[in-house]
């Protein structure tokens, strides 16, 4: 059998295929050979086989066959054969083999080993791979090592002891007695070994923390060392471009930094040496940046004093203007863990950071940013944004979703007006609006709201956003969602800010439309657009058929969502449209609960809106499942599913909610600009009153049971009952019950209550039971209306009330007054 | 710590690969796959610093290959890439101006050497001349034993 052929050999000719193909034939050629010499058990060239079998390991070859001729090698006398041997075991054998087992005898031999080498190499395959078993085993050897007075295997030792700990920590104190002269060696290789071996200990446990702290003294010890390599002249040996071992004083900085961390005393003994260093060292080559950087980490990691600490921030500024740019990043990641703390001194570098953003970069790029964001504040968001948005407009798409949200955030915080918070907003919507998040859509929705007086404006910009370009969806959404809010505002040209633009509703809802039918707009998008065009109808004159048509034709749509939608827009145009109006109303002005998101707590004096629920998120609070209780059902009890916002379908005649625009003095957020008795709202500081009162079930304690009940309406056969409960956990609710009957011989039909609240309260009507009082009493209709009085002021109401009866639609208006004290006291 | 060291040409041939982490051959070479892939797609004005993962990864390339160490959070960057450079002059010293092809076709060397240079992750010694030093003697032991094989192979000992 020949000679099997030599490594570089193999290697030449592998690299001589032409494709993968033909190498994967050489190598399944050679494996075979291999294999084959394996089973014969050759001595001779065991190693030159495993030295191939590695080679084609390295070139994603499977190799486990020869992992256990690895351990014949590392059992043979000769060097060369547990050179590859070991070699072997640490590139096929990782620690989850078993076979790893059978090295622990091996290792174990070649520790003692006569020659140092061998000794080295068992030292180095244990201190690379080693299982905790193994670790555990062999520890005592280990041990023995690194007292020896050899440095070559000194060093090594020190290295595999940090292996061991990191694999068996309780093996820790072990090597403590060993550790107690390691600092005054010469020799750099165990110095800086044993500086890693030091610091290893002092990570893990707080225990050798203290015992290096007092005992041994290691911070005298350290800062000696230091200055020594720091002042002595030098040495060629260990100087790497004119600094004397920077491997060894970067280690040695990293440890006092443990050492020293929420320590005074060790900080003290520390702060003459870091400053030094700070100021001493040459600055000219990436070997002096490094120590500089370990040096500044140290500094504001330690109990260091102010003087100090300011030297370090400035040094990381004067690396912020470094060419280098791994200088640079350096600095922006070491500024990012310190502008919390040092808030103030990083400022003082902010122009530098802001100029970091226009860098090459990427890594630098995303540093800068979120550095950026972290020191704007109050004083500087003006020109703060004017950068950011600059820096959303030319960044790489990866950073815009980042980036928008960024500003949003810092817009809401510092927002010097809200013209500027709302042109901010426009232009981050116009120029990354299809990286902006999906939650910022109901977040500026919200905004707008509350900034009555700029929505005009709004409405305006929005608009003229959308006519050049409707692909950008989440600007698409909240524009569509204000021009159906404002679009009055926008044909009447109201705008104040700027120049009014003239706008036809026709025009408008041409661009409503557009966006419905192109193929860019996502369901949701279209969802908005045709409810906004739906809200259009009671806000525009002309227009009404066109968009009753809009509304029809997509009752035929595939999309179900949209299908469902028109469908109830139809219905309210037919037989519904006397509440359109109402129930189209303008949106009252939202008020936040959580930071997450607009959790809208909506002033609910019985109003209706259909809109709002699209751009809620899913309800933070109560889900919709327990209907009548549901805290954003802002349709004051209508089935609403998050989904399909409407009310009609899902209740038959019912008011629940409908909003009394008769009842003019009484408080009611018909008005549009009118801030809708935010009064109130702040009064509210614990979760709305509408949880409260029916959170649970059984909803009222027995105190209720002892409220008389009232007549509150008698006429032409209809008498309406109305009976009290209080809240047990809110004494400033009230829930009346009132039963409406029908003493007449024919039914009521088509039977709506509605009622209106003094200012200072605050009301929400449920579901009726149903729309029709049965004749000569044989049914009632029962309605839940729950009042919040949180003034305790006299309850007072008026009812208004509408059915058909005898063919004929009757209407009637009253005022209830004789409520007993016991329901508002 | 360092976790892994890895060199690979600009084509993706790896070269050479150091793991200092129990790390099974599957993950091993589903890691290399895509570090692999995000270095070679740097530009060459970009930093040399890149974070995948949950790690910190230091690169540099010298002429046809990239030298890549990957350590933890709280390793300094900057001193790791005087560590690559360092490893990369021990190879010239002892290659002699060391191109790629002498990594190739003396890949065990260059395991020696690093072998020599760092242990666990850490740098063992921290002089050029006596890691230079002692990966010479080591040779030599080397040498000592083959002669005497070579003579048996031709059958004269």
């Amino acid at each position: 059998m020949p000679a099997p052929i030599r490594l570089r050999e193999l290697i030449r000719t592998i690299r001589t295929a032409r494709t993968q193909a033909e190498e994967r034939e050489m190598i399944q050629k050679e494996c075979a050979a291999i294999r084959s010499s394996f089973r014969e058990e050759d001595n001779t060239y065991r190693c030159r086989n495993v030295a191939k079998l590695l080679y084609m390991h390295m070139l994603g070859y499977p190799a486990h066959f020869g992992q256990l001729e690895c351990f014949k090698l590392i059992a043979s006398q000769k060097f060369t054969d547990k050179r590859i041997g070991y070699l072997g075991a640490m590139l096929l054998l990782d620690e989850r083999q078993d076979v790893h087992l059978l090295m622990t005898n091996c290792i174990k031999n070649d520790l003692n080993h006569s020659t140092q080498f061998v000794q080295g190499l068992a030292l180095c395959t244990l201190g690379c791979m080693g299982s905790s078993e193994m670790c555990r085993d062999l520890a005592g050897e280990v041990e023995k090592l690194l007292k020896t007075s050899n440095s070559y295997l000194r060093k090594k030792a020190a290295l595999c002891a940090v292996h061991v700990i990191r694999k068996v920590p309780e093996l820790m104190e072990m090597f403590l007695p060993a550790t107690k002269n390691l600092l005054n060696e010469k020799n750099h290789g165990v110095l800086h070994t044993s500086v890693v071996l030091l610091t290893e200990m002092c990570e893990r446990s707080p225990d050798m923390l203290a015992h290096f702290r007092k005992n041994e003294k290691l911070v005298p010890q350290l800062v000696r060392i230091l200055k020594n390599l720091i002042m002595s002249g030098y040495s060629p040996e260990h100087d790497v471009s004119g600094i004397s071992d920077p491997f060894l004083q970067v280690r040695i900085l990293r440890l006092l930094r443990i050492l020293g961390r929420n320590d005074d005393d060790s900080s003290e003994a520390m702060n003459d040496i870091l400053a030094q260093v700070a100021t001493n060292t040459e600055t000219s080559k990436n070997v002096g940046n490094a120590i500089l950087y370990e040096t500044v980490l140290t500094i504001m990691d330690i109990k260091s004093e102010s003087g100090l600490r300011v030297l370090a921030i400035n040094i990381l500024g004067r690396f912020l203007l470094n060419n280098d740019k791994n200088i640079r990043y350096v600095a922006l990641t070491s500024l990012l863990k310190t502008v919390q703390t040092d808030h103030n001194a990083v400022q003082r570098h902010r122009s530098t950071i802001v100029d970091c953003l226009k860098d090459l970069d990427v890594s630098i790029k995303r540093r800068a940013m979120e550095l950026s964001f972290a020191l704007v504040n109050g004083n500087n968001i003006r020109g703060m944004m004017k950068e950011l948005l600059y820096f959303l407009d030319s960044c790489e798409p990866e950073f815009k979703a980042d980036c928008a949200s960024g500003i949003f955030l810092a817009a809401e915080k510092y927002a010097p007006s809200k013209r500027w918070h709302i042109d901010t907003i426009m232009r981050v919507l116009t120029t990354a609006g299809s990286y902006v998040r999906d939650d910022a859509v109901p977040n500026l929705i919200q905004l707008i709201t509350n900034s009555v007086e700029m929505h005009a404006y709004t409405v305006q910009r929005l608009y003229k956003a959308i006519l050049g370009d409707y692909s950008q969806q989440p600007l698409v959404q909240v524009a569509a969602w204000c021009i159906g809010e404002y679009g009055d505002l926008l044909v009447s040209g109201q705008c104040e800010e700027e120049e009014p633009i003239q706008v036809t509703e026709d025009e408008v809802l041409d661009i409503l439309e557009s966006v419905l039918i192109s193929n860019m707009s996502t369901s949701v998008t279209r969802g908005y657009a045709l409810t906004a065009i739906m809200k259009l109808s009671t806000r525009f004159t002309c227009t009404v058929n066109r968009i009753k048509k809009v509304v029809s034709i997509y009752g035929s749509s595939i999309d179900v969502e949209l299908q469902q939608r028109a469908v109830e827009y139809n219905a309210l145009f037919k037989k519904y449209d006397h509440m359109r109006s109402a129930l189209l109303e303008r949106m009252p002005v939202m008020e936040k609960v959580t930071t997450n998101g607009p959790t809208e707590i909506v002033q609910t004096n019985g109003e209706t809106e259909p809109a709002p629920l699209e751009t809620k998120p899913p309800p933070s609070g109560p889900q919709p499942t327990s209907q009548a209780n549901d805290l954003l059902d802002l349709l004051g009890g209508n089935d609403i599913t998050p989904v399909i916002p409407t009310a009609p379908t899902s209740k038959p005649s019912s008011a629940g909610g409908e909003l009394l625009d008769l009842l003019g003095d009484i408080n009611l957020t018909g008005a549009p600009a009118a801030a809708p008795a935010p009064a109130s709202v702040p009064q509210i500081s614990q979760p709305p009153f509408l949880l409260d009162g029916l959170s649970s079930q059984p909803l009222f304690n027995d105190i209720a049971a002892g409220i008389p009940s009232i007549t509150a309406y008698s006429k032409n056969g209809l008498k309406i009952e109305f009976t009290f409960e209080r809240s047990n956990t809110n004494p400033s609710v009230t829930v009346i019950t009132i039963q409406a009957s029908n003493s007449t011989e024919l039914d009521m039909t088509d039977f709506v209550f509605q009622a209106a609240v003094p200012k200072t309260f605050q009301l929400q009507l449920l579901s009726p039971s149903s729309s029709i009082v049965p004749a000569f009493n044989t049914g009632t209709i029962t309605q839940v209306i729950k009042v919040l009085n949180p003034q305790k002021q006299q309850l007072r109401m008026r009812i208004k009330l509408t059915y058909n009866h005898k063919g004929s639609a009757m209407q009637d208006l009253a005022e209830v007054n004789n409520f007993p004290p016991q329901s508002w006291q | 710590m360092m976790r892994f060291m890895l060199l690979f040409s600009r084509q993706g041939k790896l070269r050479l690969q150091k793991w200092y982490l129990a790390t099974s051959d599957k993950e091993r070479k589903k890691m290399v796959r895509e570090l692999m892939q995000v270095v070679l797609a740097r530009k060459p004005k970009m930093c040399s610093f890149l974070e995948w993962r949950d790690l910190k990864v230091v690169y540099k390339r010298y002429a046809s290959l990239y030298f890549c160490c990957a350590i933890e959070g709280q390793d300094n960057e900057l001193i790791t890439l005087e560590l690559i450079h360092r490893y990369v002059e021990l190879l010239d010293k002892y290659f002699g101006s060391v191109c790629e092809l002498d990594i190739i076709f003396n890949f065990e060397k260059a395991y020696f050497i690093l072998d020599e240079f760092l242990m666990g992750g850490d740098v063992q010694d921290t002089s050029k001349k006596s890691v230079l030093k002692a990966i010479e003697q080591a040779d030599l032991l080397q040498e000592d034993e083959s002669p005497r094989s070579v003579l048996e192979e031709m059958g004269l000992a």
